[in-house]
């Protein structure tokens, strides 16, 4: 079994994580977590609709910003996507998708402000690189024959558009329709920074343990995601995205000023705005690195391998939830609604709850991390086994599972899991505004003491780190020729 | 169908112009959200009406999530005014030449920390902070926020300056809770054994019978030093009119309005000066969160 590479690889990361594991500070300091999860889960059941008179109108505005930042993003990304062989445009869409949504908010919040532009762009910049890269790929996989069979002279727009668009377009849609999803979760994630869409009022029903409300906020955002295919039809999306723009609420207006202050002067780093010179750069640059990027790459990358790996144990766990090999229409139905939770309630969400319920340490992150990324791997690779057809006398149970199954949908369960890698890892440095110390705690301090020049290299340093991670993962996926779809 | 859905919206959004537009003369304000958010939109709102009624302008509190979400509200010229702590308070005049601080709390003269324990630890109250040296060595340990006066600034100055060390060397956890309701909540349930508050959120709570005193205790109270204030941008006047900023000094200077004042808890407002706020600015300095 140990000559096989995708064990090997699999058995390294299970112990670079056991060995993360010691240096990891997991630890639950609640004095009571168990009471504060029972009141929790108390406020789920008992929700109450009515606490705020403002939540119609965040759930409004999070649909809107999803909308509004998902179209664009995704316009943008296929015009980048068309380009995308070229190195340059390459690097850039890596840059732009390694900085977390919520990294662009806080940026843009400090010179837009609270103008909806502020949220508009913070979901469109990301996910126009990640569009850029995968609407990329799926053209790529388009069958070239039909194009070989044009007459000669027939020009290159019109041959993309009649030969390529059509063999992808299905592709095209559902992946786009995907990110629509993310798209929502990301928008409501940025009502924690301050943007009014749900996470702001979940943030503050949270902190001060109304549970009912919270859990009112939460079910009405499950409902809204899992009834999207009634509402969101291709027919009426012309709609939906012409009238997006007019509800993402007036905010506060821009004063254009304050761009050109944050690039000429709050950026630029303090020793050469106080003319101290590249001689005052030196120590200020080391100061950041020891003090506050060491530190935090460090916590980052051990959470983020201790995560990978319980997301690997949750979706090898979670997958026979949905199996159709195993168990009946009742199980399968609670995995699916268990499964759909815990990829519908964005990380960030999740970590916060923890957090407050165990108190701050990695833990909770961890088990945030595991359930979503696990959530949305188990859900793909239960579909698979359903495609799986075995001999009418093979085994049941456990032996079907371990020496079946599994087996067979281990290459693309690792082929997942390396491409959410990245994923994980950008979450994770995200979750530091929460308190656990990795890269976003740093960030979070210094635009809370109003110095964005070490924030911004902070930034930087956490992009870097995710395109090192990418490039990474695709070399892993590769040399174990691992295959994957851009479905997750 | 489609088209007459289109059609309204296209109305609908004729009305957010226009509001937008009508929003131009607002005068706008914030405050740090230094306690429970239900709270301050109740509290702040109920001042946003009497500033329109004083000053015969449309006048509107806008909440945010941070202390330096306040600050940079306030420097992005989006809000004119706003209610500060100490600390940002003074970065925020840092970075917008021409503004003042023009009104603070009775209390905020000599305004305190609280440290705080939870029972379980068995620390008593003491007069003297290195008295404690022993017992909280080693403890877990919660700031406010971390833009905070009370709550953070004042807090780190006393263990560093007390105990000759960081608060990260000295405690075995050191968290920040966000706001000072919260720091109360996180010690009174043990999630973490000491914390620090601004005294004012501690006495309310105490009065109002939110304090389980059998969990946490006060074991420790600063020795005092200038915090909250209202500060205002320098260039309202030309934007509201000339004598603006008098307007708004006098309208705050002003409020009498008893429940009003009870929910911040001030007695009432008296003037304030930049110069009132000099002592922070040096503590800020001094412990690297300032420049």
């Amino acid at each position: 079994m140990l000559s096989s590479p995708t064990v090997r690889t699999s058995l390294i990361f299970v112990a670079v994580a056991l060995i993360s594991l010691l240096f990891a500070d997991i630890a639950i300091t609640a004095s009571n977590p168990w009471r504060d999860l029972g009141n929790f889960f108390l406020g789920v059941l008992t929700p109450n609709f009515f606490s705020s008179e403002g939540l119609m109108t965040a759930l409004l505005r999070t649909v809107a910003f999803a909308f509004v930042g998902v179209a664009l993003g995704s316009v943008c990304g296929f015009l980048l996507s068309l380009v995308y062989r070229f190195l340059p445009v390459r690097i850039f869409c890596a840059f732009i998708r390694a900085i977390h949504e919520l990294f662009w908010a806080l940026i843009f919040l400090q010179f837009f402000g609270f103008h909806p532009l502020t949220g508009v762009l913070a979901i469109a910049i990301p996910y126009s690189g990640i569009f850029a890269k995968v609407y990329s790929e799926i053209l790529d996989e388009a069958d070239p024959e039909p194009g070989r069979l044009l007459p000669p002279g027939t020009g290159t727009i019109a041959a993309f558009l009649y030969t390529r668009i059509p063999d992808c377009w299905v592709q095209l849609r559902t992946y786009t329709a995907y990110r629509l999803e993310c798209g929502l979760r990301s928008s409501a994630i940025l009502g924690f920074v301050g943007l009014p869409t749900l996470g702001f009022y979940l943030e503050s029903s949270f902190s001060q343990g109304l549970y009912s409300d919270a859990g009112a906020m939460l079910i009405l955002f499950y409902v809204l995601i899992a009834t999207m295919p009634l509402w969101v039809k291709p027919k009426i999306l012309p709609v939906y995205i012409l009238g997006a723009p007019f509800f993402l609420g007036e905010g506060l207006p821009i004063v254009w000023g304050n761009v050109e202050r944050f690039f000429t002067e709050d950026i630029v780093p303090s020793p050469l705005r106080d003319g101290e010179g590249l001689a005052g750069l030196i120590p200020w640059f080391n100061d950041l690195m020891i003090n506050e990027a060491m530190p935090g790459i460090w916590n980052t990358v051990i959470l983020t391998q201790i995560a990978l790996v319980a997301t690997g144990i949750l979706t090898l766990l979670a997958f026979p939830l949905i199996s159709n090999h195993f168990g009946g229409p009742v199980r399968r139905t609670s995995g699916h609604v268990f499964l759909v939770i815990a990829r519908s309630t964005p990380e960030y969400i999740l970590a916060y709850i923890l957090l407050q319920l165990w108190g701050p340490s990695m833990l909770p992150a961890v088990v945030a991390l595991a359930l979503h990324n696990g959530g949305i791997i188990g859900h793909l690779i239960g579909r698979q086994t359903n495609g799986i057809r075995l001999r009418p006398d093979a085994p049941t149970g456990f032996n079907r599972y371990s020496w079946e199954l599994v087996p067979r949908v281990y290459r693309s369960f690792l082929a997942f899991l390396f491409y959410r890698w990245e994923i994980i890892m950008r979450e994770t440095a995200i979750l530091g505004i929460l308190g656990i110390y990795t890269l976003g705690f740093y960030v979070d301090s210094a635009i809370q003491n109003i110095r964005f020049d070490r924030a911004m290299v902070l930034i930087l340093i956490t992009a870097l780190l995710n395109i090192g991670i990418d490039a990474l993962g695709r070399y892993i996926r590769r040399k174990l020729a691992l295959q994957t779809m851009p479905t997750c | 169908m489609a088209l007459n859905l289109i059609r309204k919206l296209m109305f609908s959004s004729l009305f957010c112009f226009t509001a937008a537009t009508a929003s131009a003369e607002t005068f706008v304000f914030t405050a740090i959200p230094d306690e429970d958010e239900t709270k301050l939109v109740e509290r702040f709102k109920g001042v946003a009406d009497y500033l329109s009624q004083e000053l015969d302008v449309e006048v509107r509190y806008i909440p945010v999530k941070s202390y330096a979400a306040a600050v940079s509200a306030f420097r992005n010229n989006q809000v004119q005014l706003a209610w500060f702590g100490g600390l940002s308070g003074v970065q925020a005049r840092r970075l917008v030449p021409g503004s003042e601080a023009i009104a603070q709390g009775v209390e905020d003269e000599a305004f305190q920390t609280y440290f705080i324990a939870n029972t379980s630890t068995g620390i008593e109250n003491a007069e003297e902070l290195s008295a404690l040296e022993e017992e909280l060595k080693g403890k877990t340990f919660t700031f406010g926020s971390k833009g905070s006066t009370s709550g953070r600034l004042m807090p780190e100055f006393y263990i560093r300056d007390v105990f000759g060390a960081q608060p990260e060397e000295f405690f075995s956890r050191v968290g920040f809770s966000g706001n000072h309701t919260r720091t109360l909540r996180l010690v009174e349930a043990g999630t973490y054994q000491v914390g620090a508050l601004n005294f004012q959120v501690w006495e309310k709570e105490l009065a109002d019978g939110n304090i389980d005193t059998d969990a946490v205790q006060v074991i420790w109270e600063t020795p005092p030093y200038p915090d909250y204030q209202w500060t205002i941008r320098g260039d309202v006047n030309e934007r509201f009119g000339d004598g603006f900023k008098e307007r708004v000094t006098e309208a705050l200077l002003n409020l009498d309005d008893q429940a009003l004042l009870e929910s911040f808890p001030r007695s009432g407002f008296i003037p304030a000066s930049n110069d009132d706020y000099e002592p922070i600015r040096k503590t800020a300095e001094e412990i690297g969160i300032l420049d």
